[in-house]
């Protein structure tokens, strides 16, 4: 069942706006308008539908429009063409009193910032919606409290937005949208402004309510990891436009322009690259044989303060610390056996960078990484790593 | 070449307009300074029923409440000593004209403010205006008062509406400007009426700013109604202007401790009611 339609809608700001819609109609591009009419297009002729319980997600950079075309959903912008439907009326032909009606009974709003009332305890917060269309207080105050729960907000009625973390803010914002049970939920980047590990947390969260309640969510993001996580359809805006819209796959396997194929560049790297794809040479390796004296200087010529010990077929048997092998020097030892340690991290060759993140960021000691035969193929340093996320070829040798 | 334009007759206009008006309006403002009257002189003789020792205890424990402890002994010991140096009934007659004078600029100011915070060309319009007031020397419009009110409390209270209203408007409009956008947009999404965006954003998020514009107004209006004892208006300021005039010193002295006593009284305690928040 189709609840948004929205038809040729367009904005453009500035007080000119015929001159420059007439322009924006014959097909001239946004900064010719800009220059001849000083007017800044803000959504050129967007179309798409939102069917009930479907989550749609809307994605671009900054600037591309997508704030204000979510923004001319509930009228808080108002366009300047095209139409709106919600469950087919028109809400920019609304009267004042429909679309207060509208925006309160079907509606609800998550913000960015929050925009959190800091006067407000949590549970007036959340209450907010219901306390504007004047609901009695022990009334609104349940249904407050129920919203609560579904966040897992539960205890925090009469907390200060102040105590709460980002995370939780943002809870409290998505409770006070729920609390009024709207149909459609109006997300404007909500996740953006928390921190990637806690914006997962929410992200999850808001999928399992979505399983529960069905509602129809229009969400913003600039994220496409997050757009190809939360959306069932997305569409893609550049420059004012939907320059593509589909599922997931669409959009990853068939970018339908440049820009999106860009985009799909761009994707969390760390979720396509193997360790083989990033490694590099080991500088050297030592065999056991080599004794102290010997495994020391090879550290000393490639300035490293660790090197991998194989043996002769090229099997990894550990790693050598030169502050290790100095001492056995000191003691006059000849053999390196007491200095090896084979507690250093090691992976596969088909592991993807995604999982190695967090070994990367603690060991001091360089990844080994290692064939099914357990010989030595590579090793991942840190900076190799970095370039292959940042879309660069590894760099041939160890720095 | 400058002398060839003829002197602007700027000071017989006035002079015409105020006669004009004085003539012809008489009996509004005549009308309007009753009422005036009335109401000052009520809230002064509602704070001399009063016992001395009850006002002070009340006083003080409003203080202690709001601005704590030490305001509140403060308040003790103040008003104790202008009880002690016998200005008791004088002191309640400039509170009563300063309490008149803030609570009408309340009344005109923060819708006002709110106007100005709303509508642009009203901004351009009332700015201006104040800038007018504030600078205007008061002592060239506490003269033209009389004709339209008389002597006494009434010109004294409508100069110290002029004088005193102007941080009122100015921190109500620039507190409700000040309010973050995504707010606005919060009241509007879920469905506000204007006056409920007023209401329920709004004016709490600017409370805190329109507080030190009533603070400012108080203090302005205090020191106001000290001025306006030239034009009869009594009080405390009646006192100093009485010793100047007598050349006693240790009168006027006295009266200007007092004045000074009230000011920290009514600053401290409006200050803290601005700083608690919640």
């Amino acid at each position: 069942m189709e609840k948004i339609r929205v038809n040729n809608l367009t904005k453009i700001y500035g007080n000119n706006t015929d001159r420059a819609l007439a322009m924006l109609n014959n097909g001239i591009g946004n900064d010719e308008i800009r220059e001849k009419t000083k007017n800044v297009v803000g959504v050129r002729n967007a179309s798409f539908t939102v069917d009930a319980g479907e989550s749609f997600v809307i994605m671009g950079l900054s600037g591309s429009g997508k704030s204000t075309l979510i923004r001319c959903l509930n009228q808080l912008i108002k366009e300047t063409t095209g139409e709106i439907l919600i469950d087919g009326e028109d809400i920019t032909k609304m009267s004042g009193k429909k679309l207060i009606e509208v925006r309160r009974k079907k509606m609800g709003m998550v913000f960015q910032s929050f925009a959190l009332l800091p006067n407000r305890s949590i549970v007036n917060n959340v209450a907010f919606g219901l306390e504007v269309q004047d609901m009695p207080k022990i009334e609104r105050y349940e249904k407050a409290v129920t919203a609560m729960e579904l966040v897992g907000l539960k205890g925090w009625e009469d907390y200060y937005p102040e105590n709460l973390s980002g995370g939780m803010q943002q809870r409290v914002g998505l409770a006070r949208a729920l609390a009024t049970d709207p149909d459609i939920l109006l997300m404007d980047e909500p996740f953006s402004a928390l921190d990637p590990l806690i914006r997962q947390d929410v992200q999850d969260e808001l999928m399992d309510i979505q399983k529960k309640l069905q509602k129809t969510i229009v969400f913003i993001t600039h994220d496409l990891d997050e757009a190809l996580k939360v959306g069932d359809r997305i569409a893609l805006m550049k420059d004012g436009e939907i320059v593509q819209m589909g599922n997931s796959e669409d959009i990853l396997l068939s970018p339908a322009t440049e820009y999106v194929a860009k985009f799909v560049e761009n994707i969390n790297r760390s979720k396509a690259l193997t360790a083989s794809s990033v490694m590099v040479k080991p500088r050297t390796v030592v065999h056991p044989k080599d004794g102290p004296m010997a495994t020391l200087h090879q550290m000393e010529k490639y300035g490293i303060s660790s090197v991998f010990v194989t043996d002769r077929s090229g099997e990894l048997l550990g790693y050598v610390r030169a502050e290790n092998a100095a001492d056995l020097v000191k003691k006059g030892h000849r053999v390196l056996d007491e200095a090896i340690e084979t507690d250093g991290p090691i992976t596969g060759l088909d592991t993807y960078l995604s999982e190695l993140l967090d070994v990367l960021a603690h060991t001091k000691i360089p990844v080994a990484v290692v064939d099914e035969k357990n010989h030595i193929k590579g090793t991942l340093v840190r900076g190799s790593v970095i370039a292959g996320l940042a879309g660069e070829r590894g760099m041939p040798y160890d720095e | 070449m400058m002398n060839s334009i003829p002197r602007i007759p700027l000071a017989r206009w006035t002079d015409t307009a105020i006669e004009y008006l004085t003539v012809n309006y008489r009996d509004i403002t005549r009308a309007v300074s009753d009422v005036l009257e009335d109401f000052i002189l009520g809230i002064r003789d509602i704070l001399l029923v009063v016992p001395p020792e009850v006002l002070i205890i009340l006083v003080a424990l409003i203080a202690w409440r709001i601005a704590g402890k030490n305001i509140a002994l403060f308040s003790i010991f103040g008003l104790f000593f202008i009880y002690n140096v016998q200005l008791w009934d004088v002191t309640m007659q400039t509170i009563a004209m300063v309490m008149a004078g803030v609570s009408l600029c309340i009344i005109i100011g923060i819708p006002m403010g709110i106007f100005a915070a709303k509508n642009k060309v009203a901004n351009r319009i009332i700015m201006p205006i104040l800038d007018f007031m504030q600078t205007l020397p008061a002592f060239v419009y506490l003269l033209p008062a009389i004709p339209f009110f008389g002597l006494g409390v009434v010109p004294a209270v409508i100069t110290t509406i002029i004088f005193a209203m102007p941080p009122v408007i100015r921190l109500t409009s620039l507190g409700i400007q000040e309010v973050p956008e995504e707010l606005r947009e919060l009241g509007k999404s879920f469905g506000a009426t204007f006056f409920q965006m007023l209401s329920k954003i709004e004016l709490p998020l600017a409370r805190t700013t329109i507080l030190a514009g009533i603070n400012q107004c108080i203090m302005l209006s205090l020191s106001m109604v000290v001025i306006a004892a030239m034009i009869g208006a009594k009080g405390l300021g009646g006192v100093v202007w009485t010793a100047i005039q007598t050349l006693n010193m240790g009168m006027g002295f006295e009266a200007g401790i007092a004045i000074v006593i009230l000011a920290i009284i009514l600053d401290r305690i409006t200050q803290s009611l601005g700083q608690s928040n919640n």
